[in-house]
């Protein structure tokens, strides 16, 4: 068995049940640290590590409150303390997040009806942080409400639910009729899709399923937290101060899995501070947890004298340069070959702080993710991994796509690493014969900018974290037919890429779910889309964390891209 | 005791010293007294022809191309091998720092940029583009202003309440917030006039849209001036003899007005070099690769920490620069017009 076997093998399984002998052997070796604290005698951990406040700092808030609205990585991070879904990705660290289980609901559910009807059993006894019993009411008005807010992915991930277009079509009439249905006296859930989805229960765990009570009115909140059934409930929220959260009354721990309580008594997440400045606040005990990353020039200094307090976790995550196919001169498969042929990635992963931060990758899958097979076509000596860049062939591609003097413009966000990484390819452009030059916008707008097609953008610098860990995730929504949305700020598909082949073959690996059959169909997808460089990966990133020395249990979950915080002490 | 000098007055009084060594004379005599004003004038000398000398430093001393990256580079120093840009090795082994100053001239003096480019290298030829824009658009300034000032001065009525009315928007307008404005709207694509193409890349962008805006700073203080010599008798006589008026703007206002665009030069220039600084610093001057002492601080922000040369250099060069032309704007104003009180 290979190496990339045994990875896909592991986030198979991870994503079932993880085998109990398995458990235990690792667990007996210390390489599951969240299953090690949980096989622990919990209630002593409590006891030693419960209470205090933690102390988080971030450049900026992340906009509305509202978790069925809300598509930042800011506060996604913080609403797995404070709401559930049906289902969730396990509380743990590492791998050990890749699991679903049951949250809301008593148990997974039952697939019916060839993979288009779900069952769920609510579990009962569950309260709202101000006070109020759920009830089966609660959860098909939060699936209706996903629709009447027009959340971000109402129209992609939860489209197939039977009543969903006449949601999208009129979003304040949604009733999903048909489509959630509560039975009451039983107690269940049934949600009918109009197709199979593989990869459903994914986005049944994403913060925009979370259930909310059923009075929670049908449109943004703002800064207005609502209620939700974790262990932890918003307290306030300043968008230019601060948001509060602390432990909800009402919580009683159902599952130590989906929903375990938390440690800390409250958290307070301040905005306004520079990376730079987050870093000397918490060097300074001012501060437990920084949300950005350390700026790339300090890591050398943290790595050397802080080491005990950096986490470097791997991301299901690539950062990579979006070809525009429609504009000239990318819409030349010969100079999107050129251009990923030129690229050193090993010089590149260094703007994010070295070969221990970053790994150079030729193709969109990120290591551990299904249908995952190592493979660089451009490069010196193709084969299965990054071994130089190639300028000779580089410059003789250009030369037959005659597209040799053109001009390219560079968009990059303001952020170091991207502009630093812009800069090294405006000199790699002119060095092949291009004309380059680069251009710099605000990152609150540079993702919304790149992706609308009237803006006309050749080529940029950005990346992409997975929403869950899903093929899909990457392939489909970065460079499927449907993703392409021409004028749109809303456009993930930002090489503006559809090959009709590629995409019937992505529709048949979705509709076989998490099977070796569709992780042998997204390995050949993953190298098609490749063959035609509509995009050039540049390097799969590892999330570096800085915490105070006081701060315990830190762990990050690979499935969410984010820190477990229940999990994590102060005392 | 002697009486005043020519310049700045509207009717001259000559002494027999003023006649025997006209006002020129006098005022360079003047300028040559003034050690401070010298020490400028020879602090901006070495500045100018050490940024003149930049390809000769990059060409052949140091022998790099400070416009392109240089990531895998290595340099020799006391016979060991060492990359440009070194991975930490130390701890958790994260982060990549650029070689920090050598203090050896033929390599990495001042250390490299966060793209391995050679940073004195680029300082001297950033010291190129933040001169000539400077320098540049003071010109501009002072050409429209005194054309705007004279126009406005000389002709009064419509004309005077046009330009002064223009001259007052421009003045209403944070002249940072006017700078940034036009930088974003003239960077954002390149301009195309009839034949006339400026890519979005020229340095002429950020020269047109400075040299615009300090317009009005230059422009009202000569109005005022020509307003003065209007009504003095020797221009009300050229009238009554029924000289034409391109004559009388050429032979009594112009020589007259001359002098406060001479004091202005030095200070305008020091104002015009902060102003282009503080664009390119927020990419809206020079753009990438090319250097100017603003471009190569932002380079070095991210550095601060780790390589605070990167920034403090061109920080350091333009603290001295601004201030010598300050001190040789204050010598020369001494010089030409010791009564104006002329600052922008």
């Amino acid at each position: 068995m290979t190496a990339s076997q045994v990875e896909r093998e592991r986030f198979v399984r991870g994503r079932s049940c993880i085998q109990p002998s398995l458990s235990i052997a690792l667990v007996a070796l210390g390489l599951f640290p969240g299953l090690s604290h949980a096989a622990e005698n919990r209630a002593d951990l409590m006891q030693a590590h419960r209470g205090g406040t933690v102390r988080v700092v971030a450049k900026s808030a992340g906009g509305t409150i509202d978790p069925q609205i809300n598509y930042a990585p800011l506060y996604w991070s913080y609403y797995g303390g404070v709401y559930d879904g049906l289902v969730t990705f396990r509380k743990a660290g590492g791998t050990d997040s890749l699991t679903i289980v049951a949250d809301l609901a008593e148990a997974m559910p039952s697939v019916e009806n060839a993979g288009k009807t779900y069952v769920f059993k609510l579990r009962k006894g569950i309260k709202f942080s101000n006070g109020k019993d759920l009830t089966t009411d609660d959860v098909v008005a939060s699936f209706q409400r996903i629709f009447k807010v027009s959340s971000p992915t109402s129209g992609t991930w939860y489209k197939d639910i039977v009543g969903a277009d006449a949601c999208l079509a009129k979003p304040a009439d949604c009733t999903l009729d048909g489509g959630v249905v509560a039975d009451k006296s039983k107690w269940t859930i049934t949600i009918n899709l109009t197709a199979p989805d593989g990869e459903f229960l994914d986005k049944l765990s994403m913060p925009h399923a979370s259930i909310l009570p059923a009075e929670t009115v049908g449109k943004d909140v703002g800064i207005d937290p609502i209620p939700g059934t974790g262990p932890y409930a918003f307290e306030s929220y300043d968008p230019n101060k601060a948001l509060i959260w602390a432990r909800n009354p009402h919580f009683k721990e159902w599952s130590v899995e989906a929903q375990p309580d938390g440690y800390a008594d409250r958290f307070e997440l301040r905005f306004g501070l520079t990376a730079d400045a987050q870093v000397n606040a918490i060097i300074n005990d001012q501060a437990d947890v920084m949300f950005d990353q350390p700026p790339a020039s300090r890591l050398a200094e943290l790595g050397t004298r802080f080491p005990t307090q950096v986490h470097l976790d791997p991301q299901l995550a690539f950062w990579y340069l979006p070809l525009n196919v429609n504009l000239a001169p990318f819409d030349n498969l010969k100079a999107r070959q050129a251009l990923a042929h030129a690229i050193d990635l090993k010089a590149v992963v260094n703007f994010f702080g070295g070969r221990n931060l970053a790994t150079p990758t030729c193709q969109i899958l990120p290591p551990g993710m299904q249908g995952y097979k190592p493979f660089c076509l451009h490069t010196k000596d193709p084969g299965s991994k990054w071994t130089a860049p190639d300028l000779e062939k580089a410059k003789q591609l250009v030369d037959e796509s005659g597209t040799k003097g053109q001009t390219v413009t560079i968009l990059t966000e303001d952020g170091e690493i991207s502009r630093n990484i812009g800069s090294y390819l405006q000199s790699v452009l002119n060095q092949i014969g291009y004309n380059a030059n680069i251009k710099s916008i605000s990152g609150n707008i540079h993702y919304g900018y790149i992706q609308n097609t009237s803006n006309k953008v050749q080529i940029s610098v950005t990346q992409w974290y997975a929403d869950y860990p899903a093929a899909s995730d990457f392939l489909n929504v970065l460079l499927g037919c449907g993703s392409f949305r021409e004028g749109s700020d809303s456009s993930p598909n930002i090489s503006g890429f559809c090959d009709k082949d590629l995409q019937a073959q992505m529709d048949k690996a979705l509709a076989l779910g998490i099977t070796d059959q569709a992780g042998e169909l997204w390995a050949a997808i993953d190298q098609g889309m490749m063959k035609q460089v509509p995009l050039i990966p540049l390097f799969n990133p590892k999330q570096v964390t800085l915490v105070s020395k006081r701060m315990g249990n830190f762990q990050f979950s690979k499935a969410t891209n984010t820190w477990a915080y229940t999990l994590g002490w102060v005392r | 005791m002697a009486t005043e000098p020519a310049f700045g007055s509207a009717v001259p009084t000559l002494s027999d010293d003023s006649r025997a060594r006209g006002p020129w004379t006098q005022a360079l005599h003047r300028f040559s007294r003034d050690g401070s004003a010298l020490a400028a004038a020879l602090v901006l000398v070495v500045v100018v022809v050490a940024s003149l000398l930049a390809p000769i430093y990059a060409g052949r001393i140091a022998g790099v191309d400070p416009f392109s990256s240089n990531l895998e580079g290595e340099i020799t120093l006391a016979g060991e091998n060492i990359p440009v840009l070194a991975p930490s090795t130390e701890g958790l082994g994260i982060g990549v720092i650029p070689i920090g100053p050598t203090w050896q001239l033929n390599t990495y003096f001042l250390g490299a940029d966060e793209q391995g480019r050679d940073v004195l290298a680029r300082l001297l030829y950033g010291g190129r583009a933040t001169l000539f824009i400077g320098s540049a658009s003071t010109a501009i300034t002072l050409v429209l202003a005194a054309f705007v000032g004279i126009c406005a001065g000389f002709f009064g009525g419509w004309i005077d309440r046009v330009l002064s009315r223009v001259l007052d928007i421009l003045w209403a307008f944070p002249i940072y917030l006017l700078a940034i404005s036009l930088s974003i709207v003239l960077l954002n694509s390149r301009i195309e006039l009839g034949p006339l193409v400026i890519d979005s890349s020229s340095l002429i962008i950020p020269i047109i849209i400075i040299g615009v805006i300090y317009v009005p700073y230059v422009a009202r203080p000569i109005r005022g001036q020509v307003l003065a010599l209007r009504k003095s008798d020797f221009v009300t006589a050229a009238i009554g003899l029924g000289v034409p008026p391109h004559r009388i703007l050429a032979r009594d206002i112009l020589p007259n007005v001359i002098t406060t665009l001479i004091v202005f030069v030095p200070l305008m220039m020091a104002l015009n070099i902060a102003t282009e600084t503080a664009l390119s610093f927020l990419s809206l001057g020079v753009q990438s690769p090319g250097a100017s002492w603003g471009t190569i601080i932002r380079d070095g922000q991210s550095l601060l920490y780790s390589r605070p040369w990167v920034s403090t250099a061109p920080g350091l060069v333009i603290i001295v620069t601004i201030v010598a032309l300050n001190i040789l704007g204050d010598g020369v104003r001494d010089a030409f017009d010791p009564r104006a009180k002329l600052r922008p």
